[in-house]
């Protein structure tokens, strides 16, 4: 067995405990650098997971469903991997001088990174909820990074809710133990079709309750007013960070419903067709947003929840068709919104007590790179030809064409990509386009260009390596949707002895 | 003993929301500590409650009690003991950096305010 699954979680973890040993002068090369092994260990996932095989890493090698283990096909295997990918200009960001606004920086990111990391891997559902409290913890840290009474008031606002998530989380544990005795995803994947008809009730209930915490999580209609306010508060390089947490309740959505949802008699039918209306309303709502943010990182906490409807439209139906154009979608939408977050905090740094704020003042100094930057990412975001956003609001398109919701999705989608290119037009011209005198230029450091760098060009590599992500997001949705082998894979065959429960 | 135990959670968790909702940060963390009371005893009860067999393999008993919700349970507890203290932190902060602790109060008018 390949100790290389556990990795990401690891080296993340070694490396917080260690630098809590270490003088703070070495944080910032221990974090870069566990970062950066971190980003090659989810490279060769990536790479060892394309041979198209469910690797179960059994922890202490106990076997599951009793055991832990951790599941690497090719969706864990991506989404690890975009993990890293976009910590590492986080990183940079941070390392130019935001991490010594406050102590421990460096080892809540770390702890962040492997809390992410073990969400996307576990194959066990309370395995995912001590990962989610991990993240959670280091992220109301980060948030709270730099201090004041903005980020105080948001930060509470986001404990609470996040606490409260928790222990419906934890209800729905306890129910499902209580009813189908396992929390082993396989287990229950393989357990569901046949639960007796005197518990259907209680086990739809049950699931009904996972699936409002993670859509709490992933900030959806009636859960979805937290994350603009808070996302607006966090410092730039959490905030680009904070682009793929709600993707931990999306992802963990998409394989529970893809699990068992579907066709089990007990939760059929259980996601329709109350998730598609509201995954619409969340579009409709984070675009409105859109039009009334007075800040650019208020505006890019929008566009998150325009991007979390319209991921979870596609989650709502699970299709094969439907998973690729997502997985499709994902890594783009990561990027361009984290890139957005961290271009409003380099606007931010150079118009001093303007801020990020979208209102008449002189131009940002550096216009030339930092306006070309603006421009790449609006025209990404907004779904315009030629970048990603355009190929994979496309792949969309196409692939969620269920009956009766093609007029809202397409007037959805294309309405809020036209209202996105208006609002961002408009604030291109408040920011770069002002007869005022321009602000002075500011040499730029090396991290922060780099990390910029780094987002910026994520968009148009994406539309060029196009086909070759399309083959492995098809892929990873054919192997998603492969219930056997899955179960197969985790369970090994096994007879599993079960009580007879009263 | 079941009904009981199924009406002494709801109450508890009732309760708890109840305080949740309050607009004081140490109504709120109560609020918090009694939800997080109520789900714990749920978890555990997860595992049936039998009088039968015992939690631990004494000789002549029939059976075990089933060990997982224990363990489970257990987890919950640390976690939520954590969490419970970071919220104590935070709002005393929170205190600390605007002289009031109510959990909703509107956000002081400067230009980083957005809403």
């Amino acid at each position: 067995m390949s100790h290389l699954p556990i990795l990401p979680i690891l080296l993340p973890f070694v490396a917080a405990a260690l630098m809590l040993l270490l003088r703070p002068a070495t944080h910032r090369a221990v974090g870069l650098g566990s970062t950066v092994l971190g980003l090659l260990a989810a490279i060769a996932l990536v790479a060892s997971a394309a041979t198209g095989d469910n690797a179960v890493y059994a922890l202490g090698n106990w076997p599951a469903p009793y055991g832990i283990v951790l599941v690497v096909d090719r969706t864990a295997a991506m989404m690890v991997l975009l993990v890293f990918a976009l910590a590492l200009p986080a990183l940079l960001m941070a390392s130019a001088g935001i991490d010594a606004l406050g102590r421990h920086f460096h080892p809540l990111f770390q702890l962040q990174l492997a809390g992410l990391s073990g969400a996307f891997l576990t194959g066990d559902l309370f395995n995912l909820f001590v990962f989610f409290e991990i993240l959670l913890l280091a992220s109301y840290a980060l948030l709270f990074h730099g201090g004041g009474p903005t980020r105080a008031r948001a930060g509470m606002h986001y404990v609470v809710l996040n606490l409260f998530g928790s222990a419906v989380f934890l209800i729905s544990i306890a129910f499902l133990y209580g009813t189908l005795g396992t929390l082993n995803l396989a287990d229950i994947a393989q357990l569901l079709p046949a639960v007796p008809p005197e518990n259907q009730a209680l086990v739809r209930t049950t699931f009904a309750i996972l699936a409002a915490v993670f859509l709490l999580k992933a900030a959806v209609l009636p859960m979805a007013f937290w994350l603009p306010h808070v996302y607006s508060a966090a410092s730039a390089p959490v905030g680009v960070l904070f682009a793929i947490l709600t993707k931990v309740g999306i992802v963990a959505l998409l394989r529970l419903s893809v699990l068992g949802f579907g066709d089990a008699p007990a939760t059929q039918g259980l996601l329709l067709p109350w998730l598609p209306v509201l995954a619409l309303a969340t579009i409709f709502v984070g675009t409105a947003g859109v039009f009334a943010a007075r800040r650019l990182a208020t505006l890019a906490a929008n566009l998150v929840l325009v991007s979390t409807g319209t991921l979870l439209f596609a989650v709502a139906f699970a299709t094969p068709a439907a998973t690729t154009a997502l997985l499709f979608y994902m890594p783009h939408s990561i990027f361009v919104t984290g890139g957005l977050f961290l271009l409003a905090g380099l606007i931010a740094e150079r118009r001093g007590v303007l801020g990020d704020a979208l209102v008449r003042g002189p131009c940002v100094g550096n216009r030339a790179l930092i306006a070309t930057a603006f421009a790449v990412l609006a025209v990404a975001v907004s779904g315009m030809p030629p970048l990603s956003g355009f190929i994979g609001k496309l792949a969309l398109l196409q692939a969620v064409a269920a009956d009766g919701w093609q007029v809202a999705w397409w007037l959805a989608l294309l309405g809020s990509g036209l209202a996105v290119t208006l609002v961002l037009a408009r604030s291109a011209a408040l920011l770069f386009w002002q007869p005022l005198d321009p602000l002075p230029r500011m040499a730029f450091a090396t991290g922060p260009a780099l990390a910029l760098g780094m987002l910026v060009a994520a968009s148009p590599l994406l539309a060029i390596a196009a086909a070759p992500l399309a083959t492995h997001a098809e892929a990873a949705s054919a192997q998603l949707h492969a219930r056997a082998p899955y179960i197969d894979a985790v369970l090994q065959g096994r007879t599993i002895d079960r009580e007879r429960r009263p | 003993m079941e009904l009981l135990l199924s009406l002494s959670i709801g109450l508890v968790f009732g309760c708890g929301v109840y305080l949740l909702l309050r607009p004081r940060s140490f109504s709120v963390v109560l609020g918090l500590t009694l939800i997080s009371y109520a789900v714990n005893i749920l978890i555990f009860m997860g595992g049936r409650i039998d009088r039968r067999v015992p939690p631990l393999s004494l000789p002549g008993a029939a059976g075990l009690a089933d060990p997982l919700p224990q363990a489970l349970v257990l987890t919950a507890i640390v976690i939520g003991f954590g969490m419970t203290a970071y919220l104590v932190a935070m709002a005393l902060r929170q205190l600390g950096e605007s002289g009031s602790d109510a959990v909703d109060h509107p956000a002081p008018d400067n230009p980083e305010r957005s809403d």
